[in-house]
């Protein structure tokens, strides 16, 4: 309160006019203080929530903390039966399904931001940009149902065996397609991380003042050559912002992921064998663990899962914030 | 402005409060007796409206989890607790056996017909990806005859802690040594190959989605989707469909042994007879011996009695076994001695 | 000199042509996504569909009554629990966030924005469902509710940025108290942008299974007893989808248009009422 300029002495009070038909209630401090205090009351929810959050799965995960340490992370035997937990095919899937997923999503998504903010005829770009943020608005869980009944069956007819015929000997194409794989989930998830990226991009290019890409028109640049050289170079910070914002919006995705992935604990570098993923595994496994150590590893899972999340949002954010500051960019998408 | 809808949600949530009184009872647990388990309460809601209950087919592993932190009623599973897990719950526990069933190979091979013959070494070695096509020669010498294809296994099991699992590692245990040393048996175990299904749903949509994939899921879900039982090499040597009457054989060794004083936690599978299936087991609800509740105790144990008599008719026409006759007066002494507050709730359950 | 210019121009329709063409697939992803529902879901639509409950596995016919109303009731009661809470905490950034407070709940607002709605569900379910000895609609809408709350403060705070200084200052000068000014004037006159945060706040939650089946699990029952475990249409839609049965895809998809006509519902009014507030600038 002390930092409000227009904040008038308790002196002149009496010269405070009154609102016809409605005498004010309250003093005037005594309700600017009610005020700010029930706010910062609400606002203290979410701090807390975190903190409690952090707390629940650090005190849930302590048991398994303590029997497996670090290397939780790096070790790969899933054994419930021999009471041994290593998560790395989890962490393997998360992060491999998200890459695969960015590789698909990133361009579609830049080439839709750039389309609308620098190409598109005017009465097109609000409902594209319309169209492409309904696709944040389908559910997990219909993406999973049509990635089962439409995209696997797609993949398994049209997309593999070609694929096999011509990249079979790689590494990254190997054994046999089961239907339920990496390449679905990364494909499922490119589809609904496009959206975000897309709105977030579009909002950084659009603050990228004018007079850049005019002055490389001025010097005789082609329009591709003054987005390419001079406008996207200046959104760089935040168009990465982006991207990572969807990344962080993949790492957690859980339903449609656990539909088609296969929830495999396994680590391939093929993107045609089932995998697994931290959120699938939770969603499978958390509220069936039988011993207390697989409840406990399940906790670590998901603290792992977390502190993964957290860090790449929190990355997201500053990138953007350091292009558009302040404001709550992304946020809105649906 | 923004606070007069809310108030009217407020209403409307206080209006639909229950007229009248009706117990309201949660379980949770093994999909294995899903199918049974659905067409009982739906039969028993009709005729029963003092009671409501609802059944959530999560798996076993979650059916003895969520039972010991006390967040249902009553759980159901077809891995019997293990004593330690017992233990931890003080002991408070009664495995009340409902059915019968059988775990069976089921596959998706369009082509193939007639039902396919399985070794168990065939079954172990397959679910630990040593044989990998459907051509192999020792699969296609139990199946003289019929014409495989040279398409890959697709092994597939699941996903959540499950009873179905736990029987089914429990008999490649029995007839794998290898089995036993690598794998082991329980709810969720180490899989060396395949692909995760959520419940005895999520395996059975899986292989029937799934060109060239195994998978094990009780009976009835086979029978349900029209998808293949195999049949399965006893220890007798015979090739055994499972059936009513083969599920049943089953359980003839394990029934001769059992007294009253059995705690129903008894594993049937490799079991000896000419006639029986290997690879079947009983599947049972968890209820505990003391209820705080005296209303939801009365309900639940009338429920219970309900399902082990007038219920068991159900089974045969589902893909199940009814339980032997044998054990109906041991499950009502079980059922007799649940308390809540102390007293005996068997009197208010009215029947 | 030409030739390099003309390959330059060639080079910027190729490139022109290209992002297009990025555009249009990704509209055509949602074109099929919603093709598919309509062409899969739309037969199954009728009036057992609306009005009855699922019957027992492996039988035919049956609806998803209970589902539907049990999304209301679920998502309703995260409403009441998370707008006053966003709300609040998005007029506290607004007014009060310039300090080091505000950072703080601003920066924590966008990490749990971020935060996979798996780990909400752990959560709530060590938080409710284990302490209060069962699974219950009210658990589930505890935690749809924390996942609202950032996502509305965050808009909040930017629609309540939006609102013209000068108009503030104007109150403070006729003597409004702060409060007042905040709320009778600047709250106010931001409240078309407020209620569309809220919408889409509202449409995001609306269609989450993932902290549902820990904390409401599910009800084959008609139910609106808030202490009971109820069902809903993602999680009606999750069994469906993933178990074997023709007669479950069948209904899963037509939950699907449901669920999905629902949630563009709000997300359309949302827009609308962006849209009559700030024009067609966005």
């Amino acid at each position: 309160m002390t930092t409000l300029p227009i904040e008038p002495p308790a002196a002149t009070q009496p010269a405070r006019p009154v609102t016809p038909g409605r005498p004010a209630l309250l003093g005037r401090n005594t309700g600017d203080r009610l005020y700010r205090a029930t706010l910062t009351a609400l606002a203290l929810v979410l701090p807390l929530l975190l903190v409690t959050l952090l707390a629940e799965l650090v005190v849930g995960a302590w048991p398994a903390i303590k029997r497996f340490g670090v290397p939780f992370v790096w070790t790969s035997v899933w054994d419930p039966v021999a009471g041994v937990f290593g998560a790395a095919p989890m962490i393997f899937g998360t992060l491999a399904s998200s890459l695969l997923a960015l590789l698909i999503a990133v361009p579609l998504a830049l080439g839709v931001a750039i389309y609308l903010t620098e190409f598109s005829p005017k009465w097109l770009r609000q409902p594209i940009a319309f169209l492409v943020e309904l696709l944040a608005a389908i559910p997990s869980v219909v993406y999973g149902l049509w990635g089962i009944f439409v995209l696997i069956p797609f993949l398994r007819g049209y997309v593999v065996p070609p694929l096999r015929a011509v990249l079979g000997w790689t590494p990254l194409f190997s054994g046999v397609f089961y239907g339920n794989s990496l390449l679905a989930g990364g494909i499922i998830l490119a589809i609904m991380i496009v959206p975000y990226i897309a709105a977030v991009s579009r909002e950084v290019l659009l603050a990228v003042p004018s007079s850049q890409r005019e002055a490389a028109l001025g010097m005789g640049a082609t329009r591709w050559e003054a987005v390419w050289t001079a406008v996207v170079p200046y959104g760089r910070a935040g168009l990465i912002g982006a991207v990572i914002l969807g990344l962080g919006r993949a790492l957690g995705e859980t339903m449609a992921v656990t539909m088609v992935i296969g929830n495999r604990h396994d680590i391939s570098l093929s993107v045609l064998q089932p995998a697994y993923t931290m959120a699938a595994a939770i969603a499978n496994e958390f509220s069936e663990a039988v011993t207390d150590l697989h409840l406990a590893a399940m906790f670590e899972v998901g603290l792992v899962l977390f502190v993964i999340t957290v860090i790449v949002n929190a990355c997201a954010r500053l990138l953007i914030w350091r292009v558009a500051r302040g404001t709550a960019v992304g946020s809105r998408a649906l | 402005m923004t606070k007069s809808p809310l108030i009217a949600v407020a209403a409307a949530l206080a209006l639909a409060a229950p007229a009248r009184a009706q117990v309201k009872l949660n379980g949770a647990g093994a999909t294995f007796p899903n199918i049974i388990y659905q067409d009982w309460i739906l039969t028993y809601n009709q005729s029963h409206s003092d009671a409501q209950l609802n059944y959530q087919s999560i798996g076993s592993g979650g059916g003895i989890r969520q039972f010991s932190e006390g967040t249902v009623d009553f759980g159901a599973t077809d891995a019997p607790m293990k004593d330690s897990a017992i233990a931890a719950i003080n002991g408070n526990v009664l495995h009340i056996p409902t059915v019968m069933g059988g775990d069976v190979p089921t596959y998706n091979l369009p082509d193939v017909k007639g039902t396919l013959k399985f070794t168990p070494d065939v079954l172990a070695d397959i679910f630990l990806g040593h044989i990998t096509k459907w051509s192999d020669a020792r699969i296609a010498s139990a199946n003289a005859g019929v014409k495989l294809p040279d398409a890959d296994i697709v092994v597939v099991h699941r996903s959540d802690g499950s009873g179905t699992t736990f029987i089914w590692t429990d008999y490649l245990s029995k007839v794998s040594p290898e089995w036993e040393q690598k794998v082991g048996r329980g709810p969720s175990v180490n899989w060396p190959v395949g692909l995760g299904g959520k419940g005895n749903e999520g395996v059975t949509a899986t292989v029937k989605q799934t060109p060239g994939a195994i998978g094990y899921v009780e009976l009835g879900y086979a029978m349900a989707n029209q998808l293949p039982a195999g049949s399965v090499r006893n220890k007798a040597g015979k090739f055994v469909a499972a059936s009513l009457e083969s599920i049943t054989a089953a359980a003839a060794g394990a029934m001769k042994e059992m007294g009253p004083n059995t705690d129903f936690r008894v594993s049937i599978t490799n079991p000896d007879g000419d006639a029986a299936y290997p690879v079947a087991s009983f599947t049972w609800f968890l209820l505990r011996k003391q209820y705080d509740d005296a209303a939801k105790a009365a309900a639940l144990v009338k429920f219970v009695w309900w399902a082990e008599t007038q219920g068991q008719s159900r089974a045969a026409p589902l893909g199940y076994a009814p339980l032997p006759k044998q054990l109906g007066p041991w499950i009502e002494v079980r059922l007799k001695s649940i308390t809540a507050g102390g007293k005996s709730v068997w009197t208010t359950a009215a029947r | 000199m030409s030739g390099r210019s003309l390959r330059r121009h060639v080079t910027s329709g190729l490139m022109t042509g290209l992002v297009a063409a990025l555009s249009f697939t990704a509209v055509l992803a949602l074109v099929l996504i919603l093709g598919d529902l309509i062409a899969k879901g739309a037969s199954s639509l009728n009036w057992d569909f609306f009005t009855k409950n699922p019957v027992p596995t492996g039988q035919t016919g049956g609806g998803v009554a209970n589902a539907i109303v049990g999304t209301g009731v679920i998502v309703g009661l995260a409403a009441l629990f998370g707008l006053p809470v966003g709300v609040g905490t998005g007029l506290y950034l607004a007014e009060y966030g310039s300090g080091r407070l505000g950072w703080v709940v601003r920066f924590v607002a966008d990490v749990l924005n971020g935060t996979p709605s798996i780990v909400i569900g752990i959560f709530a379910w060590t938080w409710l469902v284990r302490p209060m000895k069962g699974y219950s609609a009210l658990a589930g809408s505890a935690a749809l509710a924390a996942l609202m709350v950032p996502m509305i403060a965050r808009t909040t705070e930017e629609m309540v940025r939006l609102v013209p200084h000068s108009l503030r200052e104007a109150a403070l000068a006729l003597g409004y108290p702060r409060w007042r000014t905040s709320l009778r004037v600047v709250a106010r006159t931001a409240l078309a942008g407020i209620v569309t945060g809220c919408l889409v706040g509202v449409a995001r939650i609306a269609g989450e299974t993932a902290p549902l089946i820990f904390t409401a699990l599910g009800n084959q029952n008609f139910t609106t007893n808030i202490t009971q475990p109820m069902q809903t249409l993602p999680h009606q839609i999750y069994e469906y989808a993933t178990g074997p049965f023709e007669e479950w895809h069948r209904l899963a998809w037509a939950s699907a248009l449901v669920l999905m006509g629902l949630v563009l519902l709000l997300g359309v009014t949302a827009r609308w009422a962006i849209r009559q507030r700030h024009g067609a600038a966005r």
